[in-house]
Parts: structure tokens; sequence; C-alpha cells
């Protein structure tokens, strides 16, 4: 905590050692904003897609609908015998037949609200509740075969599952690319703190001559870049904040594209961006100033 | 303090010398003399561990140093005041914190507040103690440079033509405070090409004038 404090505040004197250099300073201050606005956009991504898989996970585990075959003459034996069946397995928390106004509900994108249901062959639906262990979905189509004949049980596997893989990999190519930003951000501070190394040479040179230590050479280096890359990245977080707000938001559409964002801990990563980018500049240019200093007597 | 023991040197595969042995004790005056292109800056840069000999042995403060490490190369640099022919500083500092920098990379820049002033009198640089090292004179520079070999009163001073670009009062006066140095006890070493100021400092300090040519190393005295 100590040395953090003392490369924060810095030794006025071993700072004003070495000149300091206007283009590569802006460079990394900018280079870094980017990055950790980058960042911020992969990291938000990656959290929204999480998010959203878990909801569909959720919402969609726990409830299934069964269709009847839409005829009229055994429409109530029908329903009869499926809901006995429903209810006698286990998992079903409650199965419910749906009225005809929810069934004009549901059609009514389509055909408009003057569907005349009760004229018409219209599938009678059921509403199947799963309690939180759950139901064996094959069994209980095996017996609804046997004793509903033509009744279809739909509990959205088949659309959610590649939905729920979907997610998952856009979670996981999220955090590769906050990775490889983070490997960029290395590389570039390596480059920038080579390039002020070799600017510096004569410097680090009289240095050494009247006795320098080289961590004391070091520390000016590190220090500046430290500082840019951590500044650099605050920006760059602002700036990416700022930008998902331009996102409209709609929890209830309940997509992807109107969820992008952090919600509730989720804002703690954010955060996190500037102090790990400081973190890698520190690393990256301690390892560049030894590996230099080292070729020099 | 400072020992070469049978050392060779060379550039690119050609020796300068070998079998060169010297000893820079406590309270000990040498001149180097030789001629241009001899080593002599090749031989100081050996005694400060700038380069490390190819044979032989270089002990600074007893230890060989081809065994030091970085930091204790560093240490060591801190007990010996350099002045280098190519005199160089930090552009952007001034000629007062330049002076100062062997203290400030020591950590001790508190120390440097009344030593400076009297050592920019001395060497009459007050008036530019301000200015940015490019805009000193050639002497000026050298002044400034045997300003910062002392300041951290060390135990031995190297200086390579120290007065190379000054007139010959302000030579004199430079050497009159490596005399009184030498008298502190300090090893003083200095690489010259100038007969006559060895010979006005004949009656002022015992001082052994060496000279290097053609790779050998002997004592001169008698030629004077
Ligand atoms: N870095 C180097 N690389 C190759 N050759 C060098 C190097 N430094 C010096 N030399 C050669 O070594 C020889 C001795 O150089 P050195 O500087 O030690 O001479 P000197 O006695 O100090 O000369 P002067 O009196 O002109 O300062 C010279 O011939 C020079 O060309
Ligand atoms: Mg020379």
């Amino acid at each position: 905590m100590k040395a953090v404090l003392d490369l924060i505040i810095g030794d006025p004197h071993a700072d004003r050692a070495v000149p300091p250099t206007g283009l590569t300073a802006r460079l990394t201050v900018f280079a870094a904003c980017v990055m950790a606005f980058l960042a911020v956009i992969a990291l938000a991504l990656s959290l929204s897609a999480g998010r959203v898989a878990d909801r569909w996970a959720d919402d969609l585990a726990q409830s299934a609908t069964l269709r009847l075959p839409a005829d009229p003459a055994q429409a109530d034996a029908l329903l009869l015998s499926a809901l006995e069946v429903l209810q006698t397995t286990p998992g079903v928390a409650s199965a419910r037949a749906l009225s005809p106004q929810e069934q004009q509900a549901l059609l009514e994108p389509w055909f408009g609200p003057d569907l005349p249901l009760d004229t018409l062959p219209i599938p009678q639906l059921v509403e199947v509740i799963a309690d939180d262990t759950g139901y064996d979905a094959a069994g209980l189509r095996a017996r609804l075969s046997g004793q509903v004949p033509g009744a279809v049980l739909d509990d959205h596997s088949n659309w959610r599952e590649p939905l729920l893989a979907a997610a998952s990999r856009v979670r996981l190519i999220g955090w590769c690319v906050i990775l490889l930003i983070g490997a960029v951000v290395a590389a570039m501070i390596t480059l920038a703190a080579q390039a002020s190394l070799n600017a510096n040479a004569q410097v680090i040179r009289v240095l050494r001559l009247v006795g320098a230590r080289d961590v004391y050479i070091a520390r000016a280096f590190v220090r500046r870049f430290t500082l840019r890359a951590g500044l650099g990245a605050v920006g760059g977080v602002i700036l990416g904040l700022l930008a998902l707000q331009l996102i409209p938001q709609d929890e209830d559409v309940g997509g992807l594209l109107t969820n992008i964002g952090f919600q509730g801990a989720g804002w703690l990563w954010p955060l996190v961006i500037p102090p790990l980018s400081a973190i890698v500049a520190f690393v990256a240019t301690r390892a560049a100033a030894f590996a230099r200093l080292k070729e020099q007597t | 303090m400072i020992e070469l023991d049978k050392v060779s040197y060379g550039y690119g595969g050609t020796a300068l010398f070998s079998q060169l042995s010297l000893s820079l004790a406590p309270g000990s005056f040498h001149f180097l003399t030789g001629p241009s292109g001899a080593g002599k800056t090749t031989l100081l840069r050996l005694c400060y561990a700038d380069l490390l000999a190819m044979g032989g042995q270089v002990r600074l403060f007893g230890q060989d140093a081809a065994q030091l490490d970085r930091d204790a190369v560093a240490l060591a640099r801190r007990r010996i005041g350099v002045v280098h022919q190519d005199c160089q500083f930090l552009d952007h500092l001034s000629v007062a914190e330049n002076i100062a920098l062997p203290l400030t990379v020591a950590n001790r820049a508190n120390e440097a507040a009344g030593n400076l002033e009297e050592l920019l009198t001395w060497v009459g640089l007050g008036p530019q103690a301000g200015q940015l090292p490019p805009e000193l004179s050639g002497g000026e520079r050298q002044r400034a440079a045997l300003a910062r070999a002392v300041i951290m009163s060390p135990d031995v001073i190297i200086a390579d033509e120290p007065t190379g670009n000054v007139d010959w009062d302000m030579a004199q006066r430079l050497l009159t405070l490596l005399v009184e140095l030498n008298k502190m006890g300090k090893a003083v070493l200095i690489a010259t090409h100038d007969m006559n100021m060895i010979r006005s400092l004949k009656s002022d300090v015992q001082a052994s004038v060496l000279r290097l040519k053609d790779g050998q190393l002997t004592q001169a005295g008698a030629a004077l």
C-alpha cells in the first residue's frame, strides 16, 4: 500500500530527472482511453448477455404450453383427460386451460380484435407451470400421446437452447475481447516506454554515472506511464458509460439489444478498469525499463 | 581505494594496454599524461566501472569491479567524483540542479543547500546557477562538471582534462580546490596534457606523474 502511495505521490526529484515528453505522453493517454472505452462496451455486452441468458433460462424452464387438437366435438373430453394427466405428473405445479379471452388476446396481434373465435376451430391451449424440481418432459409426452391423442407439449426447449448457447458464446467472446484489450494495452505501453527510454538514453547515462541506482531511474518512467494509463482509462470508462446511455433501455422487451448496460453489482466492473490499466502499465514499463538499463554500464 | 592489477583493455580486438597496474591510495595525487589516443580516458573509465577490464582485476574499495552488481556499482560511484572529458549534463535541469545531481540521486538532496552556494562561488558559476547547461561556454561546463564531481565529498576524484578549456588563473583556482581536497585525504587522479600545470603544482603537492604510452605506464617524475 505504501509503495502504491509512493508511486502516486512520487519523488519530485526523480521525476524531474527525466525530461517531460509531450507526444508519447499524449499518445499513451489517448490509447489507454480508447482501450478502456472498448473494454467498457465489451464488458457491458458480456454482462448483458449473461443476464438475458439467465432470465430466459429461468422464465422459460418454468412454463410450457400444451396444445390440444381443434376438434369441437371432443374438446371438453380431451381437456379433462389432459388436465388429469398433468395433475398427476410429478414436477408440474399447476395446469390451467387458457380462457377464450386469453386465447383471443394471444391471436389479436395477428388477426385484429374482431376475430370470431367461437366460430373457428382454434386449438385449446393449456398453460403448464413446473415447480422448482421440474418434470420429465419426455415421459410426459409419452403419457399424453397415449391418453390425449394429438396433444402437443411445447416446452420451448427447441428454440431456447440455441438462444442460450448463443448468449453464453457472446458472454465468452466478451471476456476474450477484454483479455485481448489488456494484452494490447501491455504491448502499446511497452512500445511507448521503450521509445521514451531510447529518447532519454543520454539522460540515463548521466544518471548512472553520477551514481543513480536502476530503481531510481526506472521509477521516473514507471510512474509516468502508470499514471497516464490510469488517467486515460478513467476518461475511457466515463466515455464508455456515456455511450451506453445512448442505447434505449427497456427491461420489459427482454431482448439483448435493449438491455445492454450495467446493473447492480455489475456497476463495480467498470470501476476496475482504470486500476487494471494502471497495473498493466506498471508491469510493462518496469520490465521495459530494467531490460533497457541492463544494457547500460 | 582503487586498484588496477595487471589490467588489460582494448577496442575491437586490438589491445590498448595490458598488464597495467596502478593503485590510488587515500591521500595520493596522480597525474596521468600521454599522447592523445594513448588510452588515458579508457584507463579512467576502468576506474569507475564504466568499462570492465578484459584481463586482470580492477578493485573498487576492495571489491572486484567485475563481481559487483548494478546497485553496488551505483553505490561505488557515489564515492568517486568524476569530471568526464565530454562533460555531459541533464540539459533540462539548471546548472545548480545538475551540480547537486549526485546528492539528489542518492536521496540526500537536502544536504545540498549550504555546500552548493559555496561551491558555485568557488568555481565562479554563481551568476550562471539558474541557466541551462547548453547555455554555458566550454570552460563553464568544465567548472560545473568539477563542482558536480566534488559535491558529494567523494573518497576519490578522477578528472579527465578538467582544465582544457579554462584560462590559466581559473585552472589554478580549480587545481587549488583539488589540492585542498587531497589534503583532506581524498585520492586524486588527473589526466592532462598540460605540463605547465603539473609543474606549477609541484611545490604544493606530493604528486606522482604517470605517463601512458604504447600500452606502458611509467613514472615520469624524473622528466620534469
Ligand atoms: N568506444 C570506443 N570504441 C572504439 N575505439 C575507441 C573507443 N573509445 C576510444 N577508442 C580508441 O581507443 C584509443 C584510446 O582512446 P582514449 O579516449 O582512451 O585516448 P586518450 O588517451 O584519452 O586520448 P585524448 O588525450 O585525446 O583524450 C583511441 O585510439 C580511440 O580511438
Ligand atoms: Mg581522453
